[in-house]
């Protein structure tokens, strides 16, 4: 009887869920397959630039400052090497993140440009890509919401005790996590000063 | 003056304190939720009869839901949280679709998942909604343009290849609560029967107990007869023989008279009846999502 209980005592030992390092493990693929898809993502958004590119090309020549924008931050993009270490390494997270974050007002200045041009709005390929990059910007949210959430179970996780003491031990530590751009414009408060009079209607 | 300017500013910075508030994704009672009362039952009823067609014919699983708002947020954030809470469509396949509707935003956009976004394209989903739903809307017919809407959405996933569908799912098991059963707390408690058992009984009586008493347990949890069963066996193995084989690396010559007329005692199969799938009938309050995943494909328009 007792030697069943030594039998027993030696298996619950050996299921080592209680250490937290299956959790961490877990947790860590998580974070992986979920900035994949992030990668995923921002790649099929690298894609369609030329294709967008291109069609504003053949309706707005004249805007080579905006079309030219575009490309080159695309190239950028292109540049980066975008693997799954990129994750562990805090600098070059920045740096992909600044690349995509510079696509992205590229991208919205070219928008932004195309509403002149009522002819390039009314062009089916145009409306098609234009709806296929909406689609895109929303799977790269979705992909980044999740991103986060994946890290901060897994930063919880190797914090909380007693897996802080295995994530120690096998070394594992906090991802980086997406800050925003501009967080600097956003924190400080915007000026509303009333004395100033509105300007008189037109 | 200043007074009055202090509470203006107060007022300002607290606004948005007041209206983050996100509005909270309703409950999934039906392929149709409608929350503004825009359609009739009869309308509700033969959405719903089509939708019920297109699983019984394809297995996917198509949903609409029609709010007065989303606001503060976008309709693209709210629709993908309805989509995560609700999970419609097949798990693996994901082949769900859900069409939301912001009644007084003026929005509208479906939320394609992962396992239609070959067929059902952002492209395809705009277009259904600019050429066949947004006219419809803009002349006040809300039920003609849903179910135009509907319609489309349907013949563009049958034109899509999908795995036939499944007669009724089977119990899936939770993983956690396997987890649990292999948990020392489960292997200690495993160890307290066992051995209380075989002090009452007897080694044989008492393992076919512990077999009992285990495949008991993990029916309760599991609700599989098949694992449970086996889970039985196991502990019957285990608690007959376990301290045999730690003895045998020792002692080998003491086993072998003890295993002597040890007869198979059928403890694990404890018989319980079979739950039949749930037979509801002409109502859709069945209805769930079958755990379907989505990330953020689809397109939105307004009117």
């Amino acid at each position: 009887m007792r030697r069943l209980l030594t039998v027993l005592a030696a298996l619950a030992t050996l299921s080592l869920t209680n250490c937290g390092y299956n959790t961490i493990q877990s947790n860590d693929e998580q974070v992986k397959s979920a900035w994949s898809e992030v990668l995923n993502q921002y790649q099929r958004r690298a894609d369609l630039v030329p294709n967008l590119v291109n069609s504003v090309k053949g309706f707005a020549q004249q805007e080579k400052d905006v079309l030219l924008g575009v490309t080159n931050a695309r190239a950028k993009v292109g540049s980066i090497q975008a693997t799954p270490e990129l994750i562990n390494d805090a600098g070059a997270f920045a740096k992909f993140q600044q690349a995509q974050g510079e696509l992205s007002s590229a991208l919205s200045r070219l928008l932004a440009v195309s509403e002149n041009y009522p002819q390039l709005k009314s062009d089916a390929l145009f409306r098609d890509l234009m709806s296929q990059l909406e689609g895109t910007e929303n799977r790269i949210t979705v992909a980044r919401n999740r991103y986060i959430r994946a890290v901060q179970d897994f930063n919880v996780g190797i914090r909380t005790f007693p897996n802080n003491l295995t994530a120690m031990l096998f070394g594992y530590k906090e991802k980086a996590n997406f800050t925003v751009e501009n967080e600097k414009e956003i924190s400080t408060a915007p000026k509303v000063d009333f004395n100033v009079a509105p300007a008189p209607a037109k | 003056m200043t007074f009055a300017r202090v509470v203006l500013l107060a007022f300002l910075l607290c606004w948005p304190l007041a209206a983050t508030a996100d509005v909270a994704v309703p409950q999934l009672t039906g392929r149709v939720v409608d929350q503004t009362g825009t359609l009739s039952a009869g309308d509700i009823d033969t959405l719903t009869q089509r939708l019920k067609d297109l699983q019984t014919r394809k297995g996917s699983q198509v949903a609409v839901l029609i709010v007065p708002t989303t606001e503060p947020e976008t309709i693209e954030q709210f629709s993908i949280r309805a989509a995560e809470a609700w999970k419609i469509g097949r798990r693996k396949i994901d082949d769900g679709a859900l069409l939301v509707v912001a009644k007084n935003d003026r929005r509208l956009r479906i939320e394609v998942g992962y396992g239609l976004e070959g067929a059902l394209t952002d492209v395809t989903a705009r277009r259904i909604i600019d050429e066949i739903i947004v006219p419809r809307f803009r002349a006040g017919d809300f039920a003609g343009g849903i179910s135009a809407g509907v319609d489309r959405i349907i013949r563009v996933i049958d034109g899509e290849p999908l795995p036939a569908p499944q007669p009724e799912a089977s119990h899936s098991v939770d993983p956690t609560l396997l987890n649990i059963i292999f948990s020392p707390f489960g292997l200690l408690g495993y160890a307290a029967i066992a051995a209380m058992m075989r002090g009452l009984l007897g080694r044989l009586l008492g393992s076919g107990a512990t077999a009992g008493v285990v495949g008991a347990i993990v029916w309760f949890l599991l609700g599989s007869i098949a694992i449970s069963a086996f889970f039985g066996l196991a502990a019957f193995f285990l608690t007959m023989f376990g301290d045999g084989i730690l003895a045998a690396s020792q002692e080998a010559s003491r086993r072998a008279g003890r295993r002597g007329g040890g007869g198979w005692s059928s403890g694990g199969w404890s018989g319980g009846s079979w739950s039949g799938g749930s037979g509801s009938g002409s109502s859709d309050s069945g209805f769930s999502g079958g755990g379907g995943s989505f990330g953020g494909g689809g397109a939105s328009g307004n009117w």
